[in-house]
């Protein structure tokens, strides 16, 4: 498969729930409001989104509690069926796909996380685990294989005869984890994985997280309703409000270029210089002096250099080749405030 | 006799409900009066003879069809074949019936040995003893034939409502129109009297155990039903998500997500098998099944009240091992054994089983004690109890208690009572009826009430239903005297809730065969008797609803009562019993269904009301009769269940409880 062939390609995806869904999208007219259609009797979970996903690509989806986020990603899994638009998934329409080849394509390529796990009550860790494996019809020998080697991968050796009852809710949620990579999937789906545990547990979980990745290199769409997590774990950023998406960009972009007013309150309160990147602040052509900056390095990290520095612009390389200079003035403006706004 | 009810909201526009019930509660007095004054036409007084229809015939009519015609009958009885060999298996293993495979009887001492180490890998030491207990008492007071009989049939027929019960609740929750047919007629069969039950199993299934057994699991299927629908209805989104995403196929998804997440559901739906079948299967008794049942009714039959306490002990202690046993079941989590555990260890408990019944089957070889208790060496006491309960009743405070009650209650109260039920004129009382039903519920009840009762009147049987309805109230009433005051005074403190609350369960667990006992031991074959079956069978719901409205009040608002200065009966009545009362509503209705049902069995003590005619319809093959009787307890009890479940409802939302 081609490189730029998009993972998941989703264009004017719509998603509505009410009565009889299919007969109002059609007649209903494009600029309709969230209010106007609720009035209506329907709720539109999903409205008019295009999005793609490449491959090896983290997206997150962001939003707040029903901004659709959730019903989103299960129209890309087709836990919904989508009420209007496309969805294709390495260049397979999935809308139309008959129940046998969805089955099969979940069987092969997809793995999910769920919020509150969706573990099995009655089976124990590894048999949770094995269960996609058991699903379609692989040995008890080798699937038992893959799932020990899963739930070692996720750090529960030594708990896989106990059930889910016996475990604490970041267990629990590393045999969530464990069961969604058991395929070896793909394209591997996070709904909001570590919102119900708590807040130490959460940051113990992303590095975790963030480990594993390093390590498998999947296609990931994953949600999330907390602005941190997402600026910590995206390639890209999807806000979404009221079932649309209002940007879809980078950290560096959403932080400094704020598309609407909604996405610019949400990112009031973020520590800008935590986000943004030397290569985003970067004028390209354009030679400095002295020593050359990562590329990657955030202003944060560079805030003791910034303030003791002299040059106007300081060169940035990607790597070992110099991409171009930052203005040192630029990235002052994003630790400390713009001058303007000190007054 | 509707156009009166017509007539008002056509002719002058909009009037309230209540006005509405208001002016039938006048028009059904001034029909009253005017009944007692000999000027009410006979033909308004009761629906005339000759324009009652001959509904039995039609329906005679309309099951011969069925039988014959359609061919129905020889399918049921080519049905009964394949039942009555799996009844013949459990009968040779449970008691020795001389049939296929010829192992049994299992000797007693293995039986309870066995069921002590169920009980107590469900629930430890004490129901280990439970149910060793219950066994050995069986065995040693001479009933184990009889009880084996009774349980042999329970094998068969809980395992088969179960599996029935199972796959319609499946169907009915995966297929939208199964559950729109199926619920009308689950709440109509749990109204609907056992004797109704009975005869078209002996017609379509033959005497005996056969008809015994497939009345005993028809009669037990509902609330599996329910149950099953509830249960995987409740089955959390993210897991049948999860399911999904692992690509289950729909077999998959039910057999591996939907049917093991629901597993509590289910397993109180086995729960509720086991005990509705344990409480027909006595019943069946009456259309000849041997057992414990027909024991009991031969002992109560011949006033040997001894030995039929000993039977009713013998049942109790049964329903309650069955009861717990099964409940320790529903909430047994699996728990996970270490790394290593040999195999041995991780199914100890199967092999112990294993080992005390071979065990306990080979020392009965030797000993055949431990295999039969035969004639004359069992520790049954019953001429003694006899004259105790003779030396009880003789005491001189109990003999003028019972007298009394006897004399006034009956004499001045329920006789009177019940003369001036049966001189109501039937469109007047249906019009008390359907006021009620519209005062409290509200319009479709109250047209139910109007289309129901009018059956009841058009069936011909109005006086038979009067009597019942008689019984029923008087019952309820008194029950309600006695179990309110006690519930409130439970509720008072957690540990008495707690006390009474278990009493009522267990009690709850009893087959209502057995609240007879204590009946006509004390009052003897009277009307008293047959009152006051009903009224302990009632009481229970009424108490334990009481207990749970008023426990279930919100602190806060108690709270708030106490710093306002209430003083505890001010609590009491302006606070607790308020918003306690859609939950005692519930109560309320369950004992007056719990009296329709026991009203019917007392007719053993001999009733005039349609218990008695259902129960002369059990000795012919009259089927058609039998529907109607059946039809009109059903039709009653389901006015009642209507209006005050609606009442109830309306009161939560209300007070915004639901």
């Amino acid at each position: 498969m081609s490189i730029d062939i998009p993972v998941i390609s989703c264009k004017n995806v719509w998603k509505i729930f009410g009565p009889d869904p299919k007969k109002f999208l059609n007649n209903m007219s494009d600029d309709m409001t969230f209010e106007e259609i609720r009035a209506a009797g329907y709720i539109s979970g999903v409205r008019d989104v295009s999005i793609d996903v490449n491959k090896g690509e983290m997206l997150v989806i962001m939003g707040l509690s029903g901004s659709g986020k959730s019903t989103l990603v299960r129209c890309f899994s087709r836990l919904h069926d989508v009420t209007g638009g496309t969805i294709a998934v390495e260049g397979q329409d999935i809308v139309s796909m008959s129940e046998n080849d969805l089955i099969e394509l979940r069987r092969s390529k997809m793995g999910m996380v769920f919020q509150s796990f969706g573990l099995l009550p009655h089976r124990t860790v590894l048999q949770n685990v094995a269960f996609p494996l058991e699903m379609r019809g692989q040995d008890k020998h080798t699937r038992r294989e893959r799932a020990l080697e899963v739930v070692k991968l996720v750090g529960l050796e030594g708990r896989e005869d106990y059930f889910p009852r016996e475990l604490s809710g970041g267990q629990q949620q590393r045999v969530g984890i464990a069961r969604s990579l058991a395929i070896e999937p793909d394209i591997w789906f996070l709904d909001e994985p570590f919102s119900a545990l708590d807040p130490l547990i959460r940051k113990e979980m992303q590095d975790e997280f963030l480990r594993l990745q390093q390590m498998l290199n999947k296609t990931i769409v994953f949600i999330t309703h907390d602005f941190d997590e997402a600026l910590r774990l995206a390639d890209r950023i999807a806000i979404m409000k009221d079932g649309a998406v209002e940007q879809c960009d980078t950290p560096d972009q959403i932080v400094l270029h704020p598309a609407t007013d909604y996405v610019r309150k949400f990112t009031e309160d973020i520590d800008k210089a935590r986000v943004v990147h030397a290569g985003v602040l970067t004028q390209k052509g354009v030679v400095g002096e002295g020593d050359a900056l990562d590329a990657m390095t955030t202003v944060h990290d560079m805030a003791r250099m910034l303030v003791n520095d002299s040059r106007e612009m300081i060169p940035v390389k990607n790597g070992d080749s110099l991409i171009g200079a930052m203005p040192r003035k630029d990235a002052l403006d994003i630790l400390l405030g713009s001058e303007k706004n000190e007054f | 006799m509707s156009s009166e009810i017509v007539k008002i909201p056509a002719g002058k526009g909009y009037y309230t409900d209540f006005q509405l019930a208001i002016a039938m509660v006048f028009i059904a007095i001034f029909m009253i009066l005017l009944q007692y004054l000999g000027s009410l036409p006979a033909w308004l007084y009761r629906v005339p003879e000759e324009i009652i229809p001959n509904f039995a015939q039609w329906l005679d009519v309309i099951f011969n069809f069925v039988k014959d015609d359609l061919g129905v009958l020889v399918f049921t009885r080519f049905l009964t074949g394949g039942l009555e060999w799996l009844l013949d298996f459990s009968a040779n293993v449970f008691f020795g019936k001389r049939r296929f495979p010829n192992v049994g009887p299992m000797p007693w001492t293995a039986v309870a040995a066995v069921a002590a180490v169920i009980g107590y890998y469900l629930g430890g030491w004490k129901l280990a003893l439970l149910g060793g207990g219950t066994m050995v008492w069986t065995a040693l007071i001479g009933q184990w034939k009889i009880a084996m009989q009774t349980m042999s049939v329970l094998t068969i027929a809980a395992p088969l409502a179960f599996a029935i019960g199972l796959s319609l609740g499946v169907a009915a929750w995966k297929y939208p129109w199964v559950d729109r047919v199926i619920k009308p007629i689950l709440s109509v069969l749990q109204t609907l009297p056992f004797f109704t039950y009975l005869l078209p199993a002996v017609i379509f299934f033959k005497v005996g155990p056969t008809a015994g057994a497939v009345a005993t699991t028809i009669y037990a299927i509902p609330p599996m039903i329910l149950m099953t629908t509830l249960g995987l209805k409740k089955v959390s989104s993210e897991v049948i998500e999860a399911g999904k995403m692992s690509g289950c196929t729909r077999g998959q998804m039910l057999r591996h997500v939907y049917i093991p997440s629901a597993r509590t559901e289910i397993l109180v739906g086995v729960n509720q098998v086991i005990m509705l079948c344990l409480a027909m299967v006595v019943l069946t008794a009456f259309i000849g099944m041997p057992g414990l049942g027909a024991k009991l009714l031969a002992m109560m039959g011949s006033f040997k009240l001894g030995r039929s306490f000993e039977i009713g002990v013998t049942i109790v202690l049964l329903a309650v091992m069955l009861d717990r046993m099964s409940k320790a079941w529903v909430i047994k989590q699996p728990e996970h054994f270490e790394r290593g555990t040999p195999l041995w260890k991780r199914h100890s408990m199967l092999l112990l089983g294993l080992a005390v019944f071979v065990g306990f089957t080979l020392l009965s070889l030797v000993i055949p004690f431990l295999a039969e208790v035969g004639r004359g060496q069992n520790f049954s006491q019953g001429k003694e109890l006899d004259n105790i309960i003779k030396g009880f009743l003789n005491i001189e405070w109990v003999k003028v208690t019972t007298g009394f009650l006897r004399a006034f209650l009956n004499v001045q109260v329920l006789i009177p009572f019940r003369n001036f039920l049966l001189s109501i004129p039937t469109p007047g009382f249906i019009l008390l009826v359907v006021a009620f039903a519209l005062s409290i519920a509200g319009r479709k009840e109250a047209i139910f009430a109007l289309i129901f009762f009018s059956l009841v009147a058009l069936s011909g049987w109005w006086d038979r239903a009067i009597i019942t309805l008689y019984s029923v109230i008087s019952a309820v009433i008194l029950a309600a005297l006695i179990g309110l005051p006690v519930g409130i005074f439970a509720a008072r403190s957690v540990k008495w809730s707690e006390r009474v609350l278990l009493i009522c369960d267990t009690a709850q667990t009893f087959p209502s065969f057995v609240y007879l006992i204590p009946a006509i031991m004390l009052f003897g074959i009277t009307d008293i008797a047959v009152i006051f079956s009903i009224l302990i069978f009632a009481m229970v719901p009424l108490t334990r609803y009481t207990i749970e409205g008023l426990r279930t009040v919100p602190q806060e608002m108690t709270e708030a009562a106490d710093m306002s200065g209430a003083t505890r009966i001010q609590k009491l009545w302006s606070v607790q019993l308020p918003l306690a009362l859609p939950t005692m509503a519930v109560g309320f209705n369950q004992a007056i269904m719990f009296a329709f049902f026991m009203v019917i069995i007392a007719a053993f003590i001999g009733t005039q009301d349609l218990g008695q005619e259902l129960q002369r319809t059990l000795a012919g093959t009259d089927l058609g009769k039998n529907f109607v009787l059946g039809i009109c307890v059903s039709l009653m009890a389901l006015t009642f269940d209507f209006t005050i479940m609606k009442w109830a409802a309306d009161k939560k939302k209300m007070l915004g409880l639901a």
